[in-house]
């Protein structure tokens, strides 16, 4: 292997980036799809103010991302419904607006590890939570596959079809925000998003079907953690910028894969 | 064939932003029945779907037979051709295997390969045959179909018309689609609702289809959309 000091905490670290791997690349796959794809990088964002609020209060910096993020959601979504304006429109108010004031807010010494994660470090209690949610955002998720799929491609053929779009919608977005609280250890708040999306965007240059699509995608989240993780600890690099480029190789050679 | 009432609509006002999409429309549907929905372009034809299926806020009362299962067919999905989902895949959502196998019949595609075919691959002919079979496998009682407007490939057997009044015939089905040629409602349709934000004629479609209802509906270049093909 390529890990050459594999202890404990290498262990935790190792968990945590193939979990929240698989799980960014699963829902990425639907993201990409759903042409949401700026929507998972920008909310990232948002979890930064939560997450220095949650350093000046001493919590874990994990709730208080999910709480930031939990709101914008839900305010996002029902501004949806309302007006019908489109959802990365909505999110890129909420993004600037959260950065700025995270930025202001975090204290300097955490400020690099939220803006770009730090899987070299990660406590058993973050670790066990990224397993436990990253779970339910995959089971959650598949459970949900049909409705999204179908509302994806016409909203009114999932209504005519009985799906509950709102409420489809709305648990999408929370499994997103929930992903990408979990993805603030891992690659940080500014490239939480990358992790989405990128390794949606390689599996879909080589898929045809949605079934090989998404295990790709997911596939590709967990190899990019990993190995990104790896080569940063061998290169003593930070992780979180090295499994996005990971990540941006696959996608370029997905490229040579692409079908017409 | 049974005369009861599948549809009945009364007073029905749909308001977009302030503006008035439809206003005033009354009309019901026996069981059983082909009722076709003519009319310009931004006429209201859609948005009546959409309030059918209650897929848009209105006033007035929209009732249907109770119990009543409604089958969709969309005039277009939202789907880009290299969207990784195969028919197969899609059918899958409303049932298994077999369902499909005896949809594909029924909507007369009888080329098991084309399961395995993107659903953006699709061509517009092959892509309404899986639209009908997606809305045929949730066994409704009324199938609403909303015409393309062009772009369909009339090649093949048998023309998405006859497959509907196939569909009609033997399984009983009640039909509403909107269409935009008037061929069709001649030959396809029992009854005919034409449709310019108002209601501007409804019946048999050689009582109601006359030259002053056209003219209300087309204004005077009635009779350049009345062209007549060869079917």
């Amino acid at each position: 292997m390529i890990f050459p000091f594999l202890d404990t905490t290498m262990l935790l670290g190792i968990t945590t980036s193939v979990f929240v791997g698989v799980a960014a690349g699963y829902l990425g796959s639907f993201m990409v799809l759903r042409r949401m794809a700026l929507v998972g990088d920008a909310l990232s964002h948002v979890a930064l103010p939560g997450i220095a609020l949650a350093l000046l209060f001493n919590v874990n910096p994990f709730l208080g991302a999910f709480f930031f993020l939990f709101i914008a959601v839900v305010a996002i979504w029902a501004i949806e419904e309302k007006t019908n304006l489109p959802t990365e429109a909505l999110v890129g108010v909420f993004f600037t607006f959260s950065l700025a004031i995270g930025v202001l807010l975090t204290p300097e010494p955490e400020l690099l590890e939220a803006l770009f994660g730090d899987v070299s470090d990660v406590a058993f209690f973050d670790a066990l939570l990224a397993v436990v949610f990253s779970l339910l955002i995959l089971s959650t998720a598949f459970w949900l596959e049909k409705d999204l799929l179908i509302s994806t491609i016409s909203r009114d053929l999932a209504e005519s079809a009985k799906v509950k779009v709102k409420r489809s919608n709305l648990l999408f977005l929370l499994l997103v925000a929930l992903v990408v609280a979990l993805g603030v250890k891992v690659v940080g708040t500014l490239l939480m998003g990358a992790l989405v999306i990128l390794p949606a965007v390689a599996a879909r240059n080589m898929a045809l079907r949605f079934r090989g699509f998404s295990l790709l995608s997911a596939a590709f989240g967990a190899l990019s953690a990993v190995l990104g993780g790896g080569i940063a600890a061998v290169y003593n690099l930070p992780p979180g910028p090295i499994i996005v480029l990971v990540a941006a190789a696959f996608f370029f050679v997905s490229l040579a894969f692409r079908r017409a | 064939m049974k005369e009861s009432v599948i549809l009945e609509v009364k007073d029905l006002y749909v308001n977009f932003r302030g503006e008035s999409v439809l206003s005033n429309i009354s009309f019901s549907l026996k069981k059983g029945y082909a009722l076709a929905i003519v009319g310009p372009n931004g006429a209201g034809k859609s948005t009546l779907f959409r309030a059918l299926l209650g897929l848009v806020p209105y006033r007035g009362t929209i009732s249907w037979e109770k119990g009543v299962k409604i089958g969709y067919v969309p005039q277009k999905l939202a789907v880009e051709r290299d969207l990784p989902l195969s028919v197969h895949e899609f059918l899958g959502f409303r049932g298994r295997d077999p369902e499909i196998a005896e949809a594909f019949n029924a909507v007369g595609i009888h080329d098991d390969s084309l399961r395995d075919r993107q659903l953006g691959a699709l061509s517009g002919g092959e892509l309404q045959r899986v639209l009908v079979a997606f809305a045929i496998m949730g066994n409704p009682d009324v199938l609403l179909f909303d015409e393309p407007v062009a772009g369909i490939d009339l090649g093949g057997e048998e023309t998405i018309y006859n497959l509907l009044l196939r569909l009609h015939k033997e399984k009983g089905l009640t039909i509403v689609l909107i269409s935009h040629d008037l061929d069709v409602v001649y030959r396809y349709a029992d009854e005919v609702l034409c449709l310019n934000k108002k209601l501007v004629c409804f019946g048999r479609p050689e009582e109601a289809l006359t030259s002053e209802s056209l003219k209300k509906l087309y204004g005077d270049s009635a009779l350049f959309h009345h062209t007549h093909k060869q079917i």
